[in-house]
């Protein structure tokens, strides 16, 4: 299935800001059933975008932009051909050996109930590890609300899971933590998803997670859903947590507050050309990160 | 009974202290101790200072001096000086090893999680060609004696070690208040210090660099413990002191503001933690650091000093194995020796431990400056209990040595001349030019009798090392 992307981010700042520098993680690359058709970065000011490769073989891209800017847009586009693998991975781009993937992150820390968490499901399962990280996927999707209210980027796992709710980032992220517990070597993965529900405008990429079993190797799991990942998932980054994997981490000089409008539109490709016109944007909060990277330039 | 460097077991002076035996004999505790409020006044008023973590008296304070040197001869530094060297080309080895091809993991020499769950081992370095293949510009080897023969490595100090201004200052000071003493030595010089750090920083420049390349000193700032020692080095060596909002970068270049505009920076010495340095690829929060510093530097446009990602050999358990790393990198046998360590990781080593905490210095893996440690034989009871539950439940977190009887020297101290315990922080320099060690080092010395914990942070004082010159052995100069 040939599937489009546009991912928007527009930032109106209330004062003009003299310089933006940012990291960018927004580009696929190939693997298994995963085919990157075409793809591009583009940006509505002068600025330069050197790419490059991050810690863990994701595509990143350095913005560098100079001033002054009240209003700026990144759009990414691109179309990507996807073919479902049952979230088995084949091909992908691997710096480090499995076990580099069982360390802890502040973000990612268990705490004793997220312990207890997974070693009763491990128990449960027989001490399987397959049947143990499905048992975490369903049980996560059920019992952790999704609601975007409680949590932002800096929620820990420990957390989310105490409030039981969050976004797919805090569900993958106790997963993640759940399953080092047990000594499986699990990671987040920032993406896009093409929707069932037919929800072409969305107003975030997607997150799930991928575990690494001998024998099979790296399997997705997308606890928001409850499933594994399928050929509507567009895989992009990969990182210890969140911040390893973060589509935009960025600072700025100047600008006072912000204020940030994201716009993620996935579909399928032959039908996508009869909604390809704007929705209303709405502006939310920037990401925590970003603020707090955003602060010491701001006289 | 302690290895003493001056006398011998029968009360004979050892060669090296003759002199200041001689001098020792002809001074009286009042004049010494006239010396002694001197040099205090000499610290107070350049307000050298040092700020204690966990201390609530107050923010800074200064560390104690003892007026009376250590002196080394010049057979002995030559003997240390090689050992130095090989330890730290071994240590650089080491992590151009683990940053890149790993091979010495593959030979199954380290165990690979200590290096892949090690914290300190930061995955953004792997493949990176870092200038000159040089890691670590800077390091700050703690050595102690146990007897007239050896020298041990107790820590490698590789991140951001500190303690070179005290060295200086303790110069300044003994050649100011004992000029007959210092006289009566052929001392070697250390005061080129700052030119020898700025000659290592400059050689390490990028390839791509202008002829005469700008280096800086980052600083934390001024509520930074060691913000004297930032100052004071930057401005002996001539160089810009800067905090990180004075960086910035465009288009993966790092630039100084400065009055006169923009001006490209080639080599940052920094004196801030990895975690820091830039808030895109490391901790998001920080505010110290330089956004878009890490791409600056993965792209080969400037020299941080020391790399990031060093301290993956200041681990305690890696420490274990450097004597392994010298014999893999380099085919050599170690000329300095490691403290026998219990890796509590270990089933059969945790066991002993427990067994023997009455007897042994237990450490955190990752811990510094003294803080979190346990001295088996002068702890209470309590406090060993405490360590027992604190191993039961993170045995991985900790080792174990014996307690080592460190070597004493004379010290001036409130009852009399007495021999104090000390250790030796000699710091190295690493160039794309060579390896440069000024003759001594920071010797740091535990001034409360009987007391083995000399870190400033732990009520530890520093004395001026002296080696001495000797004509016959050339190689006694640095």
């Amino acid at each position: 299935m040939l599937i489009h992307v546009r991912h928007r981010t527009r930032y109106h700042y209330e004062q003009p800001v003299k310089s933006i520098i940012q990291a960018l993680r927004l580009m696929p690359r190939n693997h298994e059933g995963q085919y990157v058709r075409r793809w591009q970065i583009d940006l509505d000011h002068d600025g330069t975008l050197r790419p490059g490769e991050d810690a863990f073989g994701n595509v990143m891209h350095m913005l560098s932009l100079d001033g002054p800017i009240q209003d700026l847009c990144l759009t990414v586009e691109g179309e990507v051909d996807m073919q479902d693998t049952n979230g088995i991975l084949r091909g992908t781009c691997e710096r480090f050996p499995p076990q580099f993937f069982l360390r802890e992150t502040p973000l990612t820390r268990a705490d004793a109930a997220i312990t207890e968490f997974a070693r009763d499901l491990f128990g449960r399962h027989g001490g399987n590890a397959l049947k143990t990280l499905h048992a975490l996927l369903a049980t996560l999707h059920l019992d952790m609300a999704f609601d975007t209210e409680p949590t932002d980027t800096s929620t820990s796992a420990a957390d989310a899971f105490a409030l039981k709710r969050g976004v797919c980032q805090d569900l993958s992220h106790v997963f993640i933590a759940a399953a080092r517990v047990l000594n499986i070597p699990a990671r987040y993965v920032g993406g896009y998803l093409m929707r069932s529900d037919e929800a072409i405008h969305q107003e975030a990429g997607h997150a799930w997670a991928e575990a690494h079993i001998p024998g099979l190797g790296w399997v997705g799991f997308d606890p928001a859903n409850g499933i594994c990942p399928t050929e509507s998932h567009i895989r992009v980054g990969i990182g210890l947590d969140y911040l390893g994997a973060a589509p935009i981490r960025g600072a700025r000089l100047g600008g006072a507050s912000e204020k940030m409008a994201v716009e993620v539109t996935v579909a399928d490709s032959h039908l996508d050309s009869q909604n390809g016109q704007d929705n209303q944007i709405r502006w939310q909060r920037p990401p925590e990160t970003a603020r707090q990277a955003s602060q010491q330039f701001q006289a | 009974m302690a290895f003493d460097e001056m006398r011998f077991a029968d009360g004979g002076i050892r060669p090296p202290y003759a002199e200041v035996a001689r001098w020792l004999q002809g001074v009286t505790s009042a004049q010494l101790e006239r010396r002694r409020a001197e040099a205090e006044l000499f610290y107070r008023r350049g307000g050298v200072t040092f700020a204690v973590y966990g201390d609530a008296q107050g923010e800074e304070r200064i560390i104690p001096y003892d007026i009376i040197p250590r002196i080394l001869s010049g057979v002995e530094w030559a003997r240390l000086k090689t050992g130095l060297e090989q330890r730290i080309r071994t240590l650089n080895h080491y992590l151009a090893d683990i940053y890149g091809p790993r091979e010495i993991l593959k030979a199954g020499i380290v165990p690979e999680d200590l290096v892949w769950q090690n914290p300190a081992y930061r995955p953004e370095m792997a493949g990176l060609a870092v200038p000159h293949g040089i890691h670590i510009h800077i390091a700050g080897i703690d050595i102690v004696r146990v007897d007239g023969d050896d020298f041990y490595v107790l820590e490698d100090n590789a991140r951001t070690p500190s303690g070179v201004s005290y060295m200086l200052g303790g110069r300044e000071i003994s050649i100011r208040l004992m000029p007959e003493l210092y006289a009566a030595h052929r001392v070697a010089p250390i005061e080129n210090y700052p030119n020898e750090l700025l000659a290592t920083l400059q050689s390490t420049a990028p390839r791509n660099a202008n002829k005469d390349p700008i280096a800086v000193l980052l600083t934390p700032g001024q509520y930074n413990s060691a913000y004297y020692e930032h100052s004071f080095l930057a401005d002996k060596m001539g160089i810009e002191l800067v905090e990180g909002s004075d960086l910035f970068v465009r288009d993966s270049v790092v630039f100084m503001r400065t009055t006169e505009g923009p001006k490209r920076v080639d080599i940052i010495y920094r004196r801030l933690d990895d975690a820091f340095i830039d808030p895109l690829v490391f901790d998001p929060g920080s505010m110290l650091g330089v956004p878009g510093l890490f791409a600056a530097y993965a792209a080969g446009n400037v020299t941080l000093a020391n790399a990031v990602g060093t301290g993956a050999v200041d681990d305690k358990v890696v420490y274990s194995y450097v004597p392994d790393m010298v014999r893999f990198y380099l085919g050599e046998e170690p000329i300095l020796k490691n403290v026998p360590t219990w890796r509590c990781r270990q089933k059969d080593d945790l066991a002993y431990v427990l067994d023997h905490l009455s007897e042994l210095v237990v450490k955190e893996v990752h811990g510094s400056g003294g803080y979190g440690m346990l001295v088996g034989p002068h702890a209470t009871g309590a406090d060993i209990e405490e360590f027992r539950q604190r191993l039961l439940a993170a045995p991985a977190n900790y080792i174990a040595q014996p307690t080592l009887s460190l070597s004493t020297c004379p010290a001036f101290v409130d009852q009399g001349i007495a021999p104090r315990h000390v250790d030796l922080r000699p710091f190295v320099l690493t160039g794309a030019d060579g390896i440069r060690i000024v003759p001594g080092g920071l010797t740091r010395v535990a001034l409360r009798q009987g007391s083995l914990v000399v870190n400033s942070s732990q009520g530890g004082g520093t004395k001026d090392t002296w080696v001495i010159e000797d004509p016959e052995m050339p190689e006694a100069r640095a």
